[in-house]
């Protein structure tokens, strides 16, 4: 059995603790939070031991992995601490505010051999491992452009209470919504590289951005469109889609179906000409117990099965989440030049 | 319970196969009296139960059938709470505490005049039952002999091994609404067991059942293993397995398990509803 402690129960860590203490290999060791009111509905209702200090429950506890989902600002010390302490961490999105952070980070986790993941959960969605797998299967043939966009209907009116609300401590729809799909293009498609031209709107709020737009040029030489806005109430939930146009076709993904069209007929791999529309129900991931989506479960999934069988997880490691980091610095830095 | 349970999933843009059939949706049923049409169609075809979350918009429906009770005389509405977007947008934006502060019917803190915050620290089952009431507020004077538990937080409450929540949920809509106590799940072997543990005897679940195993976690075996044994009240949904399978095919899987009570199933047009409704009672009954 591994020993699994959750720091931050906000609605990441209340849900990571769900997922985890369902798995049959886990047991958990504790939960650390500072607000009284989730440390007691732990207390009243489970067996498990509660925390407000991080660091007390790692000496107590001795847990082999922790699941850090606290505001984007304390990841640092807290992910540092347990990496100096021989636990493997899966840590919440986005990665660090400050990249050489990141960085550091990631040179430690791979330094002491410990897996390191990150919880972008779309890179579990079927549909978009699905894209993934074509466009390098080159069904697409020539890339010309692409388009990543996020809806969703967060603040949609003005007021505002929590960190959420406060850029320094990682709030704002860039560091929230937008990062998801920095981190989408990045691994399906091509790592971002260059960022010209960025508009950070405020809706609704007052000292964060509600929607980011940007124009950027991927590692692979295409171009495209970053277009992200969460004051949508037109969305009932966040949705996430990659667009992805070539010579000989084009696929639209999201996190139900995969649409592709195709100029001409692909033997190999089955696809007619004109458009193919397949759905999650043929792409999820099996998993054991299901909360909100299999994304959520099959993260923990790999996370634990990588610790495991002691190899390092190639999804979402430390490394990849602190270059969608820089991505979101270079539009950060764009967004202050213009 | 009826054999067939019409479901609201198509009135808001509730699609887990299509964000585009989604936004069609939410444009197809912008006007509450779409959604009566529909409602009556159902009604029309002998079906007499209304499963739907409690969405906003259903207080609208709710109002129009207290105007006409003698149409509606007959109907039942099985309310699912809560409708977990609304609660899950607002913790990403106000937190766990300024939510509930948010939904609390009245101000929190007048609520527990006493003690403020410190009290309702420690108070989650006088929270939990008004959570509840704030919830069932739009179905009054509406017959809900059903009350269900959303399949979010049930399997929420299942992962964190809060289990004494489903204790007190039971006994609340037992008690308080003369009800029977519900519960969707996606992990219903899990639920089943935790349930039974708690002495929950017989208890009414709704999940996903069908041919491929979709959003049947824990598997398809274990899920047909515990149709057959298990004591009791099952629901299906998502039988079409989100498309995958031809209605034909997928309502004559579930009449492999003759205890399943009740399907769930949501539509938008009279023919489909009807045609529907028969395939169920082919092959399940009456």
């Amino acid at each position: 059995m591994l020993k699994v402690g959750i720091i931050g129960l906000g609605k990441m860590g209340i849900s990571h603790a769900a997922i985890a203490g369902a798995h049959p290999d886990v047991e958990m060791a504790g939960v650390c939070d500072t607000s009284s009111f989730m440390l007691n509905a732990f207390k009243k209702f489970t067996s498990t031991e509660t925390f407000s200090d991080f660091k007390e429950m790692i000496k107590t506890q001795h847990p082999d992995a922790v699941f850090v989902a606290t505001p984007t600002k304390f990841h640092f010390p807290i992910v540092k601490y347990a990496l100096e302490n021989n636990i493997h961490v899966f840590c919440e999105k986005p990665f660090c505010l400050k990249c050489e952070e990141g960085k550091a980070l990631a040179e430690l986790a791979d330094k002491k051999k410990l897996v390191n993941q990150v919880g972008y959960h779309n890179r579990f969605i079927g549909t978009f491992r699905e894209m993934k797998r074509l466009l390098q299967a080159n069904v697409l043939g020539e890339l010309v452009h692409f388009t990543g966009e996020a809806y969703g209907p967060v603040v949609v009116k003005e007021k505002g209470g929590t960190w959420r609300s406060k850029r320094e401590e990682g709030g704002g729809c860039l560091y929230d919504y937008a990062s998801h799909v920095l981190n989408l293009i990045q691994e399906v498609i091509s790592r971002p590289v260059k960022v010209n031209g960025t508009l950070l709107k405020s809706i609704y709020s007052h000292d964060v951005e509600d929607a980011v737009f940007a124009l950027m040029a991927l590692q692979n030489g295409i171009s495209g469109v970053l277009s992200i806005n969460w004051s949508d109430e037109t969305y009932r939930k966040m949705s996430t889609s990659l667009t992805v146009i070539g010579k000989k076709g084009k696929i639209i993904c999201d996190a139900t179906e995969i649409k592709i069209y195709l100029k001409e007929e692909n033997k190999r791999e089955h696809l007619e000409k004109g458009w193919t529309i397949r759905s999650i129900a043929e792409y999820a991931i099996p998993v054991n117990y299901y909360l909100r989506g299999e994304e959520y479960s099959a993260q923990i999934d790999n996370f634990i099965d990588c610790i495991k069988s002691g190899k390092q997880s190639t999804i979402n490691t430390f490394e990849q989440a602190q270059y969608t980091d820089r991505v979101i610095e270079m539009i950060l830095s764009e967004a202050k030049r213009a | 319970m009826e054999k067939v349970l019409f479901g609201d999933n198509q009135f808001f843009a509730v699609s887990h196969i299509s964000d585009e059939r989604s936004r069609a949706q939410s444009i197809q049923f912008k006007e509450d009296s779409v959604i009566l049409k529909v409602l009556e169609s159902a009604r029309e075809a002998g079906i007499n139960t209304f499963m739907c979350t409690t969405h906003d918009r259903i207080a609208n429906v709710c109002d129009t059938m207290r105007k006409n009770k003698k149409q509606w005389a007959k109907f039942n509405i099985y309310p699912c709470m809560p409708y977990a977007h609304k609660y899950a947008n607002a913790v990403t934006e106000l937190g766990v505490l300024g939510t509930i502060k948010q939904y609390v019917p009245g101000n929190i803190f007048s609520t527990f005049a006493q003690g403020g915050l410190a009290f309702v620290s420690n108070n989650y089952e006088k929270l939990i039952t008004l959570l509840i009431d704030a919830e069932m507020k739009m179905f009054k004077d509406i017959s809900t002999p059903v009350i269900f538990l959303q399949n979010v937080l049930v399997d929420m409450i299942l992962g964190l091994k809060m289990n004494d929540v489903f204790v007190i949920y039971d006994r609340y809509i037992r008690e308080r609404y003369k009800a029977e106590p519900g519960y969707i799940t996606m992990n219903l072997p899990a639920l089943f067991d935790v349930l039974a543990s708690r002495g929950i005897q017989n208890p009414i679940i709704c999940s996903s059942i069908n041919k491929t195993g979709f959003r049947m976690s824990g598997g398809k075996e274990r899920y047909e293993q515990y149709l057959r044994e298990k004591e009791f009240r099952p629901i299906a949904m998502q039988v079409l397995a989100g498309g995958a399978l031809k209605p034909q095919e997928a309502i004559e899987y579930l009449g492999n398990f003759p205890r399943i009570e009740s399907v769930l199933f949501g539509a938008s047009s009279k023919n489909h509803i009807i045609e529907t409704k028969r395939l169920i009672e082919k092959h399940l009954g009456r």
